[in-house]
């Protein structure tokens, strides 16, 4: 599944809508030569929008690794490659920016993410 | 249907300090005694104490560490902030060790439990039988800021849940990893953070590897692939540090085996168990 994919999943899933409720931000997502901009109000991902951007704009930035990411990403991801704190832990996933809105839904971005499991495409 | 476990209060002094401490116990036989993890508590191993295949040779004990579960903190808690060491947590689980009056004692840890039976065998070895380290290590880098985990503007059980959830196997029961976060959820202000500066800061047991005496308290260390906190390399090089030692690489078990996901575990577990009740036995050794 391709980050565009998300909204329809994550905003479908009543748990994250619960989880999120207080949870508004804008993040970069950047897989290598790739980057994405997630757009999120009060738990409904509002907008994912592809880039390269020129002048992006955003509260905090995830950046992975391509291959750590798209063993992430799998069914069934290695140890290590199994949970963004795993990735972060081996140096193939960087954060950074104000990470208040990240570390405060940890379990919500987590579980957005892991979202992109639910088919086998890599991001 | 009522579970066999007990669970009592026991009053203890733990470094000049009176404490009010939270205890469990199944079964009877040789004294195996049990470490939560860092903030966790005694829940995390409700799969054991209900394992009657252990339960049988085996009288399964654990605790909430003060400040953890039904342990009340001493008096004063409010007046400083919490932070485990070394020493404190040796003084905790042998001031348990003589309040129940316990035989030489398998001690079994996860995590900083798995820790500290490091310094147990390094330093009270000929007072227990060995110890068994779950996801232990000697020492671990820091990887995340733990300031996270304790702040007025972050929720602190569901941060720390959060910052948990990812060392589990992917694999384990839905049900059990949620419970796992369950306690997590429940853990007092700070707690977790404070059980940090012992595992990541204080307790850097490197140089206390050398003084373990395997053939006085034979030490057993199991570790869960899944683990990015006390990875398998951590283990093993832990393990290459303590002549005598045993080591194994559980699949698709993370930090948390015994809670995560106890029927896996214990077929890592009960053979061990086994050879211990054996050689025990064949040494006619105390079972208490």
């Amino acid at each position: 599944m391709r980050p565009e994919a998300l909204p329809a999943v994550v905003n479908a899933d009543p748990v994250l809508r619960r989880w999120g409720r207080n949870l508004t931000t804008t993040l970069l997502l950047e897989v290598g030569s790739q980057s994405w901009l997630l757009r999120i109000h009060d738990g409904v991902m509002a907008e994912v929008r592809g880039g390269p951007f020129v002048m992006p704009s955003w509260i905090f930035a995830l950046r992975a690794d391509p291959a750590a990411w798209a063993e992430f990403v799998q069914p069934e991801p290695p140890p290590g490659r199994h949970d963004l704190f795993a990735l972060i832990r081996h140096g193939k996933l960087h954060v950074e920016g104000d990470l208040h809105p990240f570390m405060s839904h940890l379990l919500w971005f987590k579980s957005a993410f892991a979202a992109l499991r639910r088919t086998e495409i890599a991001a | 249907m009522i579970e066999p476990i007990i669970g009592r209060y026991l009053h203890l002094q733990i470094e000049g300090k009176p404490h009010r401490v939270y205890v469990e116990e199944a079964g009877q036989g040789v004294p195996l005694l049990c470490l939560h993890t860092a903030g966790s508590d005694t829940r995390q191993w409700r799969g054991l104490m209900n394992d009657a295949a252990v339960t049988q040779n085996f009288r399964c004990i654990t605790f909430d560490l003060p400040w953890h579960g039904k342990s009340s903190p001493p008096e004063g808690w409010w007046q400083e902030e919490y932070k485990l060491t070394t020493a404190a947590y040796v003084a905790a689980i042998m001031a348990v060790v003589e309040g129940l009056s316990l035989e030489r004692p398998i001690v079994m840890g996860c995590s900083i439990g798995g820790r500290v039976v490091l310094e147990l065998a390094a330093s009270q070895g000929a007072r227990l039988g060995g110890v068994i380290g779950l996801q232990s290590s000697s020492h671990v880098d820091p990887y995340y800021d733990t300031s996270w985990t304790h702040r007025a503007d972050v929720h602190g059980g569901e941060v720390c849940a959060g910052v948990v959830s990812g060392l589990m196997a992917p694999q384990s029961p839905e049900d059990e990893r949620w419970e796992t976060l369950w306690h997590y959820m429940q853990g007092g202000p700070g707690i977790f953070r404070g059980d940090l500066h012992f595992y990541k800061a204080e307790g850097d047991l490197r140089p206390r590897l050398a003084q373990i005496d395997t053939t006085l308290c034979p030490v057993w260390l199991l570790t869960g692939e899944y683990d990015y906190s006390c990875s398998p390399e951590a283990t093993l090089e832990t393990a290459a540090a303590i002549a005598g030692s045993e080591v194994e690489i559980m699949s698709k078990l993370g930090h948390f085996p015994m809670s995560e996901h106890y029927a896996h575990f214990a077929e890592f577990l009960r053979p061990l168990l086994a050879r211990i009740l054996d050689a025990r036995v064949s040494k006619g050794g105390n079972e208490q």
